[in-house]
């Protein structure tokens, strides 16, 4: 793996992560690549809030879903 | 398998007011789920949106690998979910992705299965598993920003 990620990459591996347990080059990689990028660290926080918004689902008279 | 999952998510309604319809839901439905998932599954040809192969993706990247359309700032996503309109949002995003892209991501999100299990159900690779799952974040990730958060409806209501 490259040493420098796109975001192309950075995102897969962002949502590789959530699935996976990523190796020890990946994580270093993508921490470094996050640590510096606006736009995956957005899209780190916008697809763990999508896996907050699925198991918050509700049903269609359920009070609290107003 | 979206028509059982709506009529899964329409039936909660009977449980309103439990703290625990998504029990409820995972309980009585991952099987039934499931079988749906694996009659659909044999039945309809994969949709050449749901292969492994990340073309369709290309186009969301500029040649040097960056977003081609930036990622945007979300106002208070955690209120959206207090909304029935967002969900209904976020329902339409669903059922716009291709067929085993929806179901591999419901597994995973909404009855948290591991990728394991959906790979199997599905009768698909691990990495074909993990390309479905990425492709479904990133299009509902475009699919809500486009619909809720940046078109006026986040907060409107």
């Amino acid at each position: 793996m490259a040493f420098r990620l796109s975001c192309k990459e950075a995102s897969k591996l962002i949502s590789d992560g959530m699935d996976r347990r990523l190796s020890v080059a990946e994580r270093i990689t993508l921490r470094l690549h996050v640590g510096i990028c606006d736009a995956c660290t957005r899209f780190t926080s916008q697809v763990q809030f999508l896996r907050r918004a699925l198991k918050a689902f509700p049903g269609p008279d359920d009070p609290e879903a107003r | 398998m979206q028509d059982t999952l709506l009529a899964a998510i329409q039936g909660a309604s009977r449980f309103a007011g439990q703290s625990s319809v998504r029990t409820w839901l995972v309980g009585i439905l991952k099987h039934k789920v499931i079988d749906g998932i694996r009659k659909t599954a044999r039945e309809q040809p994969v949709e050449r949106s749901d292969r492994e192969g990340t073309e369709d993706l290309d186009a969301l990247f500029s040649d040097d690998g960056h977003f081609a359309e930036v990622p945007g700032e979300w106002a208070s996503p955690e209120r959206a979910l207090e909304e029935r309109r967002f969900f209904e949002a976020l329902e339409r995003c669903l059922q716009a992705l291709p067929r085993n892209t929806a179901s591999a991501f419901t597994m995973r999100e909404l009855l948290g299965l591991d990728t394991e299990e959906i790979c199997k159900e599905l009768g698909i690779s691990t990495s074909n598993c993990w390309v479905m799952l990425y492709r479904a974040r990133m299009s509902l990730r475009a699919c809500l920003e486009r619909t809720w958060f940046l078109s006026g409806s986040a907060g409107a209501g």
